[in-house]
C-alpha cells in the first residue's frame, strides 16, 4: 500500500509544483513577439520599429502620468500586474524568414500574440504562420491593403493601409485644384515590385479613374536596383503633371538623386514610405525638400495634441533622436494588444480575438489624428484609420493636409531644380 | 524620343563603365585562382565606406583618397587571402565556396555592428551637378567615374602584358603546373591577384562613393551583377569583363527604355543565360 502511494503522491506533487510554476510565470510576463528586419537591406528601418514598439512596453510595463492606456498603472492590472515582455526576431527583410521566425517564436518561445513586421510582404507570410497556429497578431506598421482583405480571424490592424492612403493622395488634389485654382490632369505611378509597392500601383489607378486624372506612365522596378535611370527617363517621356512614387527607403535615396540629376520636377511629388524614414533626409538634406509624403505621423501634430510632445519627449530620452513616423507606428500595436489582454484577463487566444474585436480606445489617448481604434468586425482594419501628408520643407516633415490639421502651407508646384541651390 | 534615346545610351555607359571596374577584379581572382570571391560586392562596401570615413572625419574628397581605398583593400585582400583562403586551396571545392562566402558575411555584419545599418552620403563631393551638352544631360561625377575606370582598366591590361609580374600572373591563370615548373612563385601570384582584385574595387568603391549611397549591404546587388559579368565576358578575361561590363549597362538602360524597366535586370540576366547557353567560356574566354 504505502509503496503504490509515493509514486503517486510524488507525481502529483510534481505536476501541482510544474502546474503553478507556470501559472505564476504566466502571471509574472506575458510574452508577445515581435518580427522586425534587424539585418539586411532595411536593417535601419527595423531599429527604427523596434524602439517605438519597446518604449510602448516600458510605459505599460511602468508608472507614466501619461493619458495612453495602461500607463498609469504598473503591467495589467486584471492580470495581477503582469508585464508585457517582447522578444523580438529578425526577418532580414525576406518573407521566408518571417514565415520561420513567427513559427519559432510560437513553438520555442511560447509567445502568447504577435507583432510586427514593417514590410507588408513579410507581415503577408508571418500571419499566415500565427494564423495557422491561431495565435493573434496585432499589425501597427504594415501598409498593403491585401492584408485585411483576407479576412483572417488572428490577424488585426491598426494603422490605415495604402488603399486609404491613395485615395488621400487623390483627394489632396481635388482640394488642392478648388484652393489654389492650379489644373492637375495627369499622373505617373511609380512603385518598386513587391507586396507593398504593386498594391499602391493597383489602389492609384483605381483611385486616378474614380477621381477622373489620366494615369500616363505605370512604372515598377526592383527596389535594390543598383541605377534607375531608365526608370527617370520613361517618366520623363510621360510628362506627368504629378508623380505618385511608393518605395522603400534605398529606392527613395536613388531616385531623388537620379531626379535631380536628370532634371526631373513635375508638379508634385507625392510619395508613400522610403521618404519618410529617418534615414531619408540625412541621406539627401535639402534635395528632398517640396517632396509630399504620406503619414500616420508628425511631430508637429503636437500643436493640437501636447500627448505627442510628451511621448517624443520619452523617445528622445531613451534613443537621443526625435521620433519617426516608422517608430511611432510601431508605437501602437502594444497598446493595443495589451489593452486587449487585460480585458480579456486570459492569454489564451480566443479570448484575446474576443477582447481586440471589442477594442474601443478613444482618438485622445492615442499620438495620431484618429478618431480611435475599433476593428472592423470582418476585415479586422482599424475604421477610424486614416493619413496625413507632410511636405518636407527646410529639411523637416510639415504636415500640409488635411488643409484643417495642416501646420504649414503647401508649397505647389514643386521648384525646378535649377532654381534651387 | 531620339534625345531621350541617346540619354539613356549615355546613362547605360556610365554605369557600364562603373560595372567593368568592379568585375575586373572578381575576374582577375577568378582567372588566376579558379576561386569565386563571393564577398566582392563586400569588399566594395569595405572600399565606399573608407572613403566615406575620410571624408567625414578628415575632410579628405573621395577623388583624394582613392590611393588610400586601393592600398587599404590591396592589404585586406593579401591578409584574407594569406591566412583564410589559402588555408583551404588544397581542400576541396565546397571548402573554398564557402570560404570567401563566410568572408563576406563576416565582412558585411561587421559593418552593421561597427558603422550601424544606416545610410550615408558624401555631403558636397567635389565633383557634383550635371553637365547639359544638348540636350543630353551628363552627371559629372559619372562622367569622371567612367574616366577613372578606363585609365585603371587600361592600367591593368598593359601592367599583365608589359611587366614581368603581370606576365607571370597571367601565365599562372593560363596553366598553374606549367607556370610552376618554369619557376614562378604561383603562391606569391596568388595573394598578389587576390590583393590586386581588392585594391581595384577599392578604386570603384572610392569612385562610386562620389555618387552613390553608402551602407553595410551595398554591395549586395552590385556583386551579383559582376559575376554576371564575368561569366559573360570569360572567366579571367580582363578585357572580356569590360566589354561584358559596358554590354551590361546599356542593356540595363536600353532595355528600361525599350520595354518595360520591371524587366531590365530579367533583360541582362537573360543574356547571361544565353551566352552561357551557346558560349558556355564566355565572350572572350578561352
Amino acid at each position: 500500500m504505502r509503496i503504490k502511494w509515493v509514486p503517486i503522491i510524488c507525481l502529483s506533487l510534481c505536476a501541482v509544483l510544474v502546474l503553478s510554476g507556470s501559472l505564476f510565470a504566466q502571471q509574472k510576463t506575458i510574452r508577445v513577439g515581435a518580427v522586425y528586419p534587424l539585418t539586411g537591406n532595411i536593417a535601419s528601418t527595423g531599429l527604427d520599429c523596434k524602439r517605438g514598439a519597446e518604449l510602448a512596453v516600458d510605459i505599460i510595463n511602468g508608472k507614466y502620468d501619461l493619458n495612453l492606456p495602461l500607463a498609469k498603472t504598473e503591467g495589467l492590472p486584471n492580470l495581477g500586474g503582469a508585464k508585457i515582455e517582447l522578444v523580438f526576431a529578425d526577418t532580414k527583410g525576406d518573407p521566408r524568414n518571417g514565415m520561420s521566425e513567427a513559427e519559432r517564436l510560437v513553438s520555442q518561445e511560447k509567445v502568447v500574440a504577435m507583432i510586427g513586421a514593417y514590410q507588408s510582404s513579410v507581415t503577408k507570410t508571418a500571419s499566415q504562420a500565427t494564423e495557422r497556429l491561431k495565435i493573434p497578431y496585432v499589425c501597427s506598421d504594415s501598409s498593403s491593403p491585401t492584408l485585411t482583405e483576407r479576412n483572417f480571424k488572428y490577424f488585426f490592424r491598426v494603422s490605415p493601409h495604402d488603399a486609404g492612403f491613395a485615395r488621400d493622395q487623390f483627394q489632396f488634389l481635388k482640394d488642392l485644384e478648388k484652393k489654389t485654382g492650379q489644373k492637375v490632369s495627369t499622373v505617373a505611378l511609380l512603385y518598386e515590385n513587391t507586396e507593398f509597392g504593386s498594391n499602391v500601383g493597383k489602389a492609384a489607378a483605381q483611385y486616378a479613374k474614380e477621381f477622373g486624372y489620366k494615369v500616363v506612365a505605370d512604372v515598377s522596378y526592383a527596389a535594390n536596383a543598383t541605377d534607375v535611370t531608365s526608370e527617370v527617363g520613361a517618366l520623363i517621356k510621360a510628362k506627368p503633371d504629378v508623380l505618385m512614387h511608393a518605395s522603400y527607403i534605398t529606392d527613395a535615396i536613388l531616385f531623388t538623386k537620379t531626379f535631380k540629376e536628370m532634371n526631373f520636377a513635375p508638379k508634385g511629388i507625392m510619395t508613400f514610405a522610403g521618404y519618410i524614414e529617418p534615414a531619408y533626409l540625412p541621406a539627401v538634406k535639402a534635395d528632398g525638400d517640396y517632396i509630399i509624403v504620406r503619414s500616420t505621423f508628425a511631430l508637429d501634430l503636437a500643436k493640437g495634441k501636447p500627448l505627442v510632445a510628451q511621448v517624443n519627449e520619452l523617445f528622445k530620452k531613451k534613443y537621443g533622436i526625435d521620433m519617426s513616423e516608422n517608430a511611432a507606428r510601431s508605437f501602437a500595436a502594444p497598446f493595443v494588444l495589451a489593452d486587449a489582454i487585460n480585458r480579456a484577463k486570459s492569454t489564451k487566444s480566443e479570448d484575446i480575438v474576443r477582447a481586440l474585436l471589442a477594442t474601443n480606445i478613444p482618438g485622445d489617448q492615442m499620438i495620431y489624428p484618429w478618431k480611435g481604434i475599433k476593428f472592423d468586425p470582418k476585415s479586422h482594419q482599424n475604421i477610424y484609420a486614416r493619413g496625413t501628408l507632410v511636405q518636407i520643407l527646410n529639411e523637416q516633415y510639415a504636415t500640409v493636409w488635411p488643409f484643417d490639421a495642416a501646420a504649414k502651407e503647401v508649397v505647389w508646384p514643386f521648384p525646378p531644380w535649377k532654381t534651387r541651390k | 524620343m531620339p534625345e531621350q534615346l541617346l540619354q539613356q545610351i549615355v546613362n547605360g555607359l556610365l554605369i557600364g563603365f562603373m560595372y567593368s571596374l568592379i568585375a575586373i577584379g572578381l575576374t582577375l581572382i577568378w582567372g588566376v585562382m579558379n576561386i569565386v570571391n563571393f564577398a566582392h560586392g563586400d569588399f566594395l562596401m569595405v572600399g565606399m565606406f573608407t572613403s566615406f570615413w575620410l571624408y567625414t572625419l578628415y575632410g579628405l574628397d573621395p577623388l583624394f583618397s582613392i590611393p588610400i581605398c586601393t592600398a587599404l583593400l590591396f592589404v585586406m585582400g593579401m591578409l584574407i587571402y594569406r591566412f583564410i583562403v589559402s588555408k583551404v586551396m588544397a581542400g576541396p571545392m565546397l571548402a573554398q565556396l564557402v570560404v570567401t562566402f563566410g568572408v563576406s558575411i563576416f565582412i558585411s555584419n561587421l559593418a552593421v555592428y561597427l558603422w550601424t545599418p544606416d545610410f550615408r552620403l558624401i555631403a558636397k563631393p567635389l565633383l557634383s551637378g550635371t553637365w547639359n551638352l544638348g540636350a543630353v544631360q551628363l552627371s559629372i561625377p559619372k562622367t569622371v567615374a567612367a574616366a577613372g575606370s578606363i585609365i585603371t582598366s587600361l592600367a591593368v591590361f598593359l601592367f599583365l602584358k608589359k611587366t614581368r609580374t603581370g606576365k607571370a600572373i597571367l601565365a599562372t591563370e593560363m596553366d598553374r603546373e606549367a607556370a610552376l615548373l618554369m619557376g614562378i612563385n604561383t603562391d606569391r601570384v596568388n595573394s598578389l591577384s587576390f590583393g590586386m582584385g581588392a585594391a581595384l574595387v577599392g578604386i570603384a568603391g572610392a569612385f562610386l562613393s562620389t555618387y552613390y549611397y553608402i551602407y553595410p549591404q551595398v554591395g549586395g546587388l552590385f556583386g551579383t551583377i559582376a559575376f554576371c559579368i564575368v561569366a559573360l565576358g570569360g572567366f579571367g578575361s580582363i578585357s572580356g569583363a569590360f566589354i561584358a561590363g559596358i554590354l551590361v549597362g546599356l542593356v540595363q538602360t536600353l532595355g528600361g527604355f525599350f520595354f518595360d524597366p520591371a524587366y531590365k535586370y530579367a533583360i541582362v540576366f537573360m543574356i547571361y543565360l544565353v551566352t552561357v547557353w551557346i558560349r558556355p567560356q564566355g565572350l572572350l574566354g578561352w
